[in-house]
């Protein structure tokens, strides 16, 4: 249980990612969640990038299949990417 | 591997009946042009009607395809796939799935925003394998193409195999051809997208042959979403729920699946169909923009500036057609009085055409606001103020785009409600409709005014601060803060219905488009007058009554009364015009209710006068001012100053003012709180589409008001 935990803490998720710095979509963790996003064209294997923060720091902008997409953290924190 | 076609097949399964007027359907994402090829298409020709069971209208329209043939449009919620994530998405499947439905067309339309194809298709390609006749009307050729996004048109079309059109449905460019293969017998394309899973084949296979089903992608939404089909019934649902458990069906799983599977295979198509020399300047252009409007000082600024602005505009501007409204009914009216009389001309002028008149007066308001709003929307804006706004609204059960709808109801709940419209998620948006009504509206200001008149000093302090226009303020603030926390309450008790998502595309600015905002405006003053405008009328009408009419010859008897004492008292003949009028509505129905409400309402301070005027203000809050006058007969005049001396002069039984501090504020915190409007009432029932929301509102903000009201009065007698 602690293992996991910890390889989950190290996995990093589109959260982590600062403004303007990219990453690639490994998985996507919460199951019901990753149906929406998949449809947003959140796929496995695709570049994402983080656009911006909102003034409150919640939600963010993504950049994913050359379109914006806005997202809150508790969603990013779903989409994790390859390390 | 692959599954056998019969397009002719499922043209058997429609009613063999022959379609004078053909059914379109117009489906495709959020944002790819929808609305404007609906508008495009039927131009004023629209009709807005109801989907049962759910809050979304439905949008149809006629067509005029060729000179001798018509079309029937029906414009469906936006969505990005065909598994509703929403509770307004699963329109689309019960009109789709459902050969039956009076509105299963006989072909679909699906827009597509050209400079974000991968994303589109993915519906597209889901309508397809359900072998729907279908066309793929490729829209904002020009935004694409300014992104350097050059489309094969004819490698797309091949790719898909059914007829492409570019258009640009803002300027109509591209709707003549379309025209024209709307007119032709369509076939569903022979081409299939998703190949099924081996392992699901037998559990196709009898769903199937279950309810005689030609398609097999149609079957595996039967497995998907049975429990949402609303034409199968309750055996038919166990049985497919029975089959899914014996064969361990993991509809989670196969529909990422599925979408995965969708995606591959839309990117290997688009490889020979889309080349792109990314210019980005527009994207840049946005993203340079967002930097000011979202910015942590100056997006506020100006996001609380365009508020203002918008709250100016139902203040102030709507003041002078609203003005122009009310001389023209009154004129009307006195036109009618003069040439006619009888009780039948009264019933018509003050019954009927006054409530008519009291519909039409909110139309400025919703028209200036929907204006608005249709533009924040077309351009892209109220995404960003969701965006901004999020976080905070999100604490108290609201909604980025709450924030609208929240501030509009200080000019009037009415059309704020309807704004709320907005909003997607279902329990946000009841959380905002039922707390809008608690902001204080300007109907509220004559109440208020008149009664800080009475009791409160015109003292000032520091030489600015006005000790009445700091109490004025404290009623706005009490009203913010109820609506904050009955938000927060209903967060905790409302179930939500559906999970609340915030992902959604982030739209690049787009100038308006003022065919859109002007059918917008039409569109939302026509649904209130004819929907909302119905029940107005028919309440006002009866409170007219009430008001006006007392059982047998009571009316009469107290006329009789008033004369013979003001004989005695040598009133002049104005002064025993008020008291006839005051006596009369002492005696009639709304009279009888005020004395026999006056026991619930003595705890509060009120007498069976007060009553009287609670019950009228009903039609609208305003009406406070008018009743009280006739009531202490006063007159016509609706003058304050007179209205004042009037009222500070009335003595309760004890000989001390009646209208003292406690009762004065007791009932302006009963006005802040009390659901007194009807013209609300039945905009949230519209709205809401169920009596159910609105009766709870009446309960709530009226027992509210009771139990604050009661608090007042005894914290300050």
């Amino acid at each position: 249980m602690q293992n996991r935990v910890e390889e989950q803490q190290r996995q990093k998720s589109v959260r982590d990612l600062k403004k303007g710095e990219s990453g690639v979509i490994c998985c996507l963790k919460d199951p019901e969640m990753a149906l929406k996003l998949l449809e947003m064209g959140c796929i496995p294997g695709t570049p994402v990038k983080l656009n911006s923060v909102a003034p409150l720091g919640d939600p963010i902008t993504i950049i994913v299949n050359d379109y914006t997409l806005s997202l809150r953290l508790n969603e990013a924190e779903t989409i994790l990417l390859k390390p | 591997m692959s599954v056998t076609l019969q397009p002719e097949a499922l043209q058997a399964e429609r009613p063999a009946t022959q379609r004078s007027v053909a059914k379109i359907a117009l489906i495709g994402n959020p944002n790819s042009g929808k609305t404007s090829l609906f508008n495009q298409l039927t131009g004023l020709n629209q009709k807005v009607g109801n989907f049962p069971g759910v809050t979304v209208d439905k949008k149809t329209g006629i067509s005029q395809i060729t000179p001798n043939l018509k079309a029937q449009i029906i414009d469906l919620p936006g969505t990005y796939s065909l598994y509703p994530k929403s509770l307004d998405e699963r329109v689309i499947i019960d009109l789709l799935y459902d050969p039956q439905s009076k509105h299963y067309p006989d072909l679909v339309i699906v827009t597509a925003d050209a400079s974000n194809l991968k994303r589109n298709l993915l519906l597209f390609t889901q309508l397809a394998d359900l072998q729907i006749p279908s066309v793929l009307a490729l829209n904002m050729m020009d935004v694409a193409e300014a992104e350097g996004v050059k489309i094969d048109i004819d490698a797309l079309q091949r790719e898909l195999g059914v007829p492409v059109f570019p258009m640009n449905a803002r300027k109509g460019v591209g709707i003549a051809a379309l025209k024209i293969v709307m007119s032709q017998q369509l076939e569903a394309t022979s081409t299939v997208f998703y190949t099924l899973p081996e392992e699901l084949k037998p559990l196709i296979a009898s769903i199937k042959a279950r309810f005689d089903l030609k398609n097999d992608y149609l079957a595996l939404h039967y497995a998907h979403q049975y429990k949402s089909l609303k034409f199968l019934t309750e055996e038919e649902s166990n049985w497919i729920a029975a089959l899914l458990e014996a064969d361990e069906f993991k509809s989670n799983a196969q529909q990422a699946a599925e979408t995965i599977a969708r995606y591959t295979r839309i990117n290997e198509m688009l490889l020979d169909v889309v080349r792109v020399e990314r210019v980005d300047k527009d994207e840049k252009f946005s993203n340079r923009l967002d930097q000011v409007l979202t910015h942590k000082v100056f997006g506020y600024v100006i996001f609380f500036g365009i508020l203002f602005l918008i709250f100016q505009a139902i203040f102030a501007w709507a003041s002078y057609p609203m003005d122009l409204i009310d001389l023209g009914i009154t004129n009307l009216n006195g036109l009618i009085q003069e040439n006619f009389s009888g009780p039948l001309v009264n019933l018509l002028t003050e019954g009927i055409i006054a409530g008519l008149g009291g519909v039409l007066v909110f139309v400025p308001q919703i028209a200036i606001l929907f204006a608005f709003i249709a533009i924040l929307e077309e351009t892209g804006y109220m995404a960003r103020v969701t965006f901004m706004m999020d976080k905070i609204m999100r604490k108290f059960g609201l909604n980025g785009k709450s924030v609208v709808p929240l501030i509009s109801g200080v000019a009037c709940a009415v059309p704020a409600v309807m704004s709320a419209r907005t909003i997607e998620n279902w329990k946000d948006r009841m959380i905002t409709i039922f707390v809008t009504p608690l902001m204080s509206c300007s109907a509220r200001i004559p109440v208020y005014t008149v009664l800080i008149a009475l009791v409160v000093p015109e003292k000032y302090y520091l030489g600015f601060l006005n000790l009445q226009g700091l109490v004025l303020m404290a009623l706005y603030l009490i009203g913010f803060l109820a609506a904050i926390f009955s938000a927060l309450l209903l967060k905790v008790i409302l179930k939500a219905r559906e999970r609340s998502y915030f992902i959604m595309e982030f739209p690049v600015y787009k100038m308006p488009r003022w065919k859109n905002v002007g059918l917008t405006i039409l569109e939302k003053s026509k649904t209130f007058v004819f929907e909302a405008g119905k029940v107005i009328v028919a309440i006002s009408v009866i409170l007219w009554v009430l008001a006006s009419y007392g059982p047998g010859n009571s009316f009469e008897v107290a006329e009789q009364q008033v004369l013979q004492q003001a004989q005695v008292k040598g009133w002049t003949p104005e002064e025993t015009e008020n008291h006839v009028a005051s006596a009369q509505l002492e005696s009639s129905y709304a009279g009888i209710v005020g004395h026999v409400i006056e026991p619930v309402i003595r705890p509060l301070g009120y007498d069976w006068k007060i009553g009287i005027a609670l019950l009228t203000s009903f039609a609208a809050r305003e009406v406070f001012v008018g009743t009280m006058s006739t009531i202490y007969s006063i007159g016509e005049e609706e003058n304050v100053s007179t209205i004042k001396s009037k009222l500070l002069s009335e003595k309760d039984e004890n000989g001390q003012p009646f209208f003292n501090p406690a009762r004065s504020f007791s009932l302006m915190i009963f006005y802040l709180f009390a659901m007194q409007c009807v013209s609300t009432l039945a905009i949230v029932r519209r709205e809401t589409k169920s009596w159910t929301w609105p009766l709870a509102q009446l309960l709530y903000m009226s027992g509210l008001a009771y139990v604050m009201a009661f608090i007042t009065y005894h914290l300050f007698s």
